[in-house]
């Protein structure tokens, strides 16, 4: 657990660079989480993906599924790859703000 | 191998040296060789030492790192005391898809250990129960430099998460004479057309495909993967009378031996005439005969498989044993009758599943008819679980006259 600075807002960050305190998020926020994952530049492609997962965890408490995600948004998952390339999980979630999503080994 | 030093009073690891007595093989003389080339390895074997102690785990479970552009494939670890055991702050597993067979030149061995020298631990696992190399210990920031140097090598990650777990196959006709099919030429055709289900999880949970070539079963298919696929032959039995006569003529007890151990009493020995005698009909290619007489029986030649669905260690249910889902099908190339199945199956599951629910629990939950109209198989008796199954299929109203 650390602390760093996030386009001007101090936040407690995990190992893996997920924010602790998700009211914390903001659009600027966003677009700091979104360097620290190598992307420069937010896109409306990625802004879509970003508030599709913001307003899914606001309503139900979790990261949508995977597939839930491509259906709705209507990016397909190499599309999603391309925008993120960490992936869903680990770059889209991340950058949305969202906790980090229980993954299994 | 009781060595004095471990046997010294100031020795950092007295638990774990107790597993270097005997006349085994032992981990610890592997991790303490490597701990004097690598800090990590000292400090996995003093957090392991700790965690014997103490009955108590030092990992912290659930964290998220991997590679660019694939979202499985390695696994986080963090150690949940990093001041004391500083070398395993960053302690992640890779896995590496393992050729069908484990078959490897020493070269192409040599330059996975040395990658693995230069980015990680050192410390491997040649193989882990998915079927991968494990290569044991890595800091997040030598993850994509690793795996950059992997693929330059030729090798690619395998599966992790919600994804397509590495398919795997036994040695199969490589080095078996049991094979039905080719065990290894399917795993890596199964490999190839689900890469990106392979690395890029989007599945409710794990998804395993596992091939043995006869039903010995030598990769544990049915009592581990979902999608099981198990040599067979849909003739019968070819039997050589004076093979057998030379295994009675060598002293095997034959009745006890064999025919006493057929489940379902398909083989009986004519004691006079020295003969081996088959209801071929009766015959469930359970293998014992064969394992006992490999000079005089072999199976038929009409060679394939089995397609058994289900298997799995306890989640939401109990361990399920596979069962049978296709009785025979050919497993020969293009694969177009597998490969297609396998999609109809993994999509009707991804459609349907909870989260982390496996395929057998949901077929559990939603009944083998609705899975089997969802996948569009018909209903055939061989589908019937285990004795004393409950054997009835509820036909839907339209279809009843």
């Amino acid at each position: 657990m650390s602390e760093i600075n996030l386009a001007g807002v101090a936040v407690q960050i995990d190992e893996d660079g997920f924010i602790q305190d998700t009211g914390k998020w903001n659009e600027a926020v966003a677009k700091a989480l979104a360097e620290t994952e190598g992307i420069t530049g937010l896109s409306e492609d990625h802004w879509k993906i970003i508030n599709y997962l913001r307003k899914y965890y606001l309503e139900f408490g979790i990261a949508p599924m995977i597939r839930k995600l491509c259906k709705e948004t209507g990016y397909d998952l190499k599309t999603i790859y391309e925008l993120f390339p960490s992936g869903p999980a680990k770059g889209a979630c991340k950058i949305a703000g969202l906790p980090k999503p229980t993954g299994c080994v | 191998m009781a060595i004095n030093k471990h046997e010294m009073p100031d020795s950092e690891t007295p638990r774990l040296d107790e597993l270097e007595k005997g006349p085994w093989p032992s981990f610890v003389t592997e991790m303490r060789e490597a701990a004097g080339k690598k800090p990590a390895a000292r400090d996995l074997m003093r957090q392991l030492e700790k965690s014997y102690g103490e009955k108590v785990g030092h990992w912290k479970h659930g964290g998220i790192v991997g590679v660019k552009g694939y979202g499985g494939g390695v696994i986080g670890r963090y150690s949940d005391s990093p001041e004391e055991f500083p070398g395993v702050r960053e302690f992640h597993t890779l896995r590496v898809n393992q050729p069908s067979g484990w078959f490897y030149t020493s070269k192409a061995l040599r330059q996975l250990c040395d990658v693995w020298d230069k980015h990680g631990s050192g410390l491997t696992n040649f193989h882990g129960s998915t079927g991968d190399v494990i290569l044991l210990g890595a800091p997040t920031g030598n993850l994509q430099a690793c795996f950059d140097d992997l693929s330059d090598i030729g090798f690619d990650l395998g599966g992790s998460g919600g994804d397509l777990r590495t398919p795997s196959a036994c040695v199969g006709p490589a080095r078996c004479e049991f094979a039905n099919f080719d065990t290894l030429d399917a795993c890596q055709k199964v490999t190839m057309a689900f890469q990106d289900e392979l690395h890029r999880p989007q599945w409710p949970y794990k998804f395993k495909v596992k091939i043995s070539g006869c039903p010995n079963d030598c990769v544990a298919a049915q009592a581990r993967a979902d999608f099981s696929l198990i040599g067979t032959w849909r003739d019968t039995l070819r039997i050589d009378q004076e093979a057998v006569k030379a295994y009675a003529a060598q002293g095997m007890d034959i009745r006890g031996e064999v025919c006493d151990h057929c489940p379902t009493r398909a083989l009986s020995w004519d004691d006079a005439q020295k003969q081996l005698n088959l209801v071929a009909e009766d015959c469930v290619r359970c293998m014992h005969c064969i394992n006992k007489m490999p000079r005089a029986i072999r199976p038929g030649v009409q060679k394939g498989a089995t397609v058994l669905i289900g298997g799995k260690a306890t989640i939401l249910r109990s361990a399920f044993l596979s069962w049978v889902l296709v009785p025979f099908i050919k497993v020969e190339p293009p694969y177009t009758e597998l490969l297609d199945l396998l999609r109809r199956i993994t999509d009707w599951w991804a459609d349907n599943a909870k989260s982390r629910e496996r395929i057998g629990e949901l077929i559990y939950r939603v009944g083998m008819r609705t899975f089997l109209d969802g996948v569009g198989l018909p209903a055939v008796p061989q589908m019937v679980k285990e004795p004393r199954a409950n054997p009835y299929i509820f036909w839907r109203s339209e279809e009843v006259k």
